[in-house]
């Protein structure tokens, strides 16, 4: 995937705990892990932005181990449904972690971090070309992971180098979690050019990240909607940050608002503004508006990446021509992956999609044919940047309380309709979805019907369930 | 203003935003409970901007990193006596 003997004497990898790692130290840590296990085969990594998870990831990418990188974080209940569904070989995880893990083989050990080997009686098989696998991000547990190739991961990773353009100056912070593909996205492209990765767990709330960016010249962060209006509301624009000079911001529309706002800060601030679009189905990244159209195109996700193309459809599947008609977004490029994984038995499935994603999403093109997302097919939300599918939480409550239960809403603000013999449950409901989620608590509120409405074959009219969500 | 009537809205400010009991609040940190992650402390931040109509400076909204140490950062530049 990389080859990190090009940036020998580069740092690499600079972390909050004092560990500098230059792309010589990096390769030869990163190979003493893929050492220890030598063989194409599957491992769950546990990850937070932590030297030792990088290096796990990096290694068994160069050694064509497949990792499926999940949150270190991750209920418990959920974590086990994976560990049933897929039997990975190996495990690479926290040292804090190990002793929920007390009958695996601990075989290796360095930066915290700690690789078991488990004892499954079953590995299932796995496609040549299939790299990694990811959840398509806040994942309500359903044990489904998206299919990235080798080929998906590099060439997205050239084309985010490509039109962000990077070297090896960059010294980019880690503040969106590695086994989101955005943040995954960040690590694999600065990575491919050399250049070096500033390692936190700090939040944006914390003294200690905007210490750490500062001290050591962040030149770059990237955020998802929230992020933003976090940075607004904490009045960014007054902070002194000359070292930064690029903002790049996906998962989700932010406000035009807020896109104007930031995109004339950063105008008139020396520094650029991207806003980005993608999704974990099309490895990170399909389209970007470039900085220079950052305030003339606010409210727009911009163009294809370079190698890629966006075009409309209407519901007959009929291309659309014409500017400012609304039709679903379709894209084409190398970056889109092979397919779902549902369980263990998926992961021989070879490429099902054949370079042409239906994204799901609603959008229109203006005259100059700049993208502008307007809305939703599927049902799911973005709760401060993470995808929260719907369907998944009614399944999970309804099996969890065995009562009748809807979930709707608008992005950051999730209602969760029951019945009002069950109200005395909603706030243990509540807490359940925010828990299951690891969602703030704030984002959720339970509404108690006499009935929930369906129509006469028993489907539930969530249209009619729209006129509860507060503007 | 008397001083327990300031005490009374900032511990409101703290159980509405992250949702817990004003018997909780002593000792509170930032991520000590769910609810008090970084959405949780946009909401604190806002709930303790309205009760006392200020605005607060970026350092503070950062440093404000436990129940204690808000009251010190309210008393100090914000005049709010408790």
């Amino acid at each position: 995937m990389w080859n990190f003997n090009n940036f020998k004497n580069n740092a690499a990898i600079i972390d909050d705990c004092g560990v500098v790692l230059n792309y010589a130290q990096l390769k030869d840590e990163s190979e003493k892990i893929a050492a220890e296990i030598k063989r194409r085969c599957l491992i769950f990594i546990l990850c937070g932005n932590e030297t030792g998870a990088i290096l796990g990831y990096a290694g068994c990418m160069n050694a064509r181990t497949v990792p499926a990188l999940l949150n270190k974080h991750l209920d418990n209940d959920l974590l086990n449904n994976l560990l049933d569904a897929y039997k990975p070989a190996y495990i690479w995880l926290p040292e804090s972690l190990l002793n929920n893990f007390k009958n695996f083989e601990l075989v290796y050990k360095a930066y915290n971090y700690c690789l078991l080997k488990t004892n499954y009686d079953k590995e299932f098989e796995l496609y040549e070309e299939l790299g990694l696998l990811l959840t398509t991000s806040g994942s309500t547990g359903s044990p489904k992971f998206v299919r990235q190739s080798y080929l998906n991961i590099l060439d997205n990773a050239q084309a985010i180098a490509n039109y962000l353009e990077l070297n090896e100056l960059e010294r980019p912070v880690t503040d969106l979690p590695m086994n989101y593909t955005y943040g995954l996205s960040v690590i694999n492209s600065h990575l491919l050019v050399g250049a070096c990765l500033l390692v936190t767990e700090k939040s944006l709330m914390q003294r200690e990240f905007w210490s750490f960016i500062k001290e050591n010249k962040a030149s770059s962060i990237s955020g998802v909607p929230y992020t933003y209006e976090m940075l607004d509301k904490m009045r960014f624009s007054r902070m002194q940050l000359p070292d930064l000079k690029t903002m790049t911001q996906a998962g989700g529309k932010l406000t035009p608002e807020l896109h104007k706002k930031f995109a004339e800060f950063a105008l008139n601030n020396n520094k650029k503004f991207i806003v980005m679009y993608g999704a974990c189905e099309a490895t990170a990244r399909m389209g970007y508006l470039p900085a220079e159209k950052s305030l003339e195109k606010y409210g727009s996700m911009g163009i294809a990446i370079p190698g890629g193309k966006f075009y409309l459809v209407d519901e007959n599947l009929n291309r659309i021509n014409q500017p400012f008609v609304t039709g679903e977004l379709i894209y084409e490029g190398k970056n889109v992956t092979l397919g779902y994984a549902e369980s263990g038995e998926d992961l021989i499935k070879g490429d099902e999609r054949h370079g042409v994603l239906e994204t799901g999403d609603m959008a229109q093109f203006d005259a100059d044919n700049y993208y502008f997302i307007v809305g939703r097919k599927k049902r799911f939300l973005k709760m401060f940047g993470n995808r929260i599918n719907l369907d998944e939480l009614d399944r999970l409550i309804k099996a969890e309380f065995e009562i009748e239960c809807a979930c709707g809403g608008v992005d950051d603000k999730l209602y969760i309709f029951i019945l009002k013999l069950d109200e005395d449950k909603a706030s243990l409901i509540r807490e359940f979805a925010a828990n299951k989620t690891k969602i703030n608590l704030s984002g959720f509120k339970v509404i108690a019907l006499d009935e929930i409405p369906k129509n006469d074959s028993g489907k539930i009219l969530f249209k009619e369930l729209a006129k509860y969500y507060e503007a | 203003m008397a001083n327990l009537e300031n005490l009374e809205k900032y511990n409101n400010a703290f159980c509405e935003s992250l949702e817990t009991q004003p018997d909780k609040l002593a000792g509170l940190k930032y991520q000590d409970i769910e609810a008090w992650d970084s959405v949780g402390h946009m909401r604190l931040i806002a709930a303790i901007e309205e009760a006392f109509d200020i605005m607060m400076e970026t350092d503070d909204i950062i440093d404000l990193s436990s129940y204690e140490h808000g009251k010190e950062i309210l008393s100090q530049k914000y005049d709010v006596e408790f």
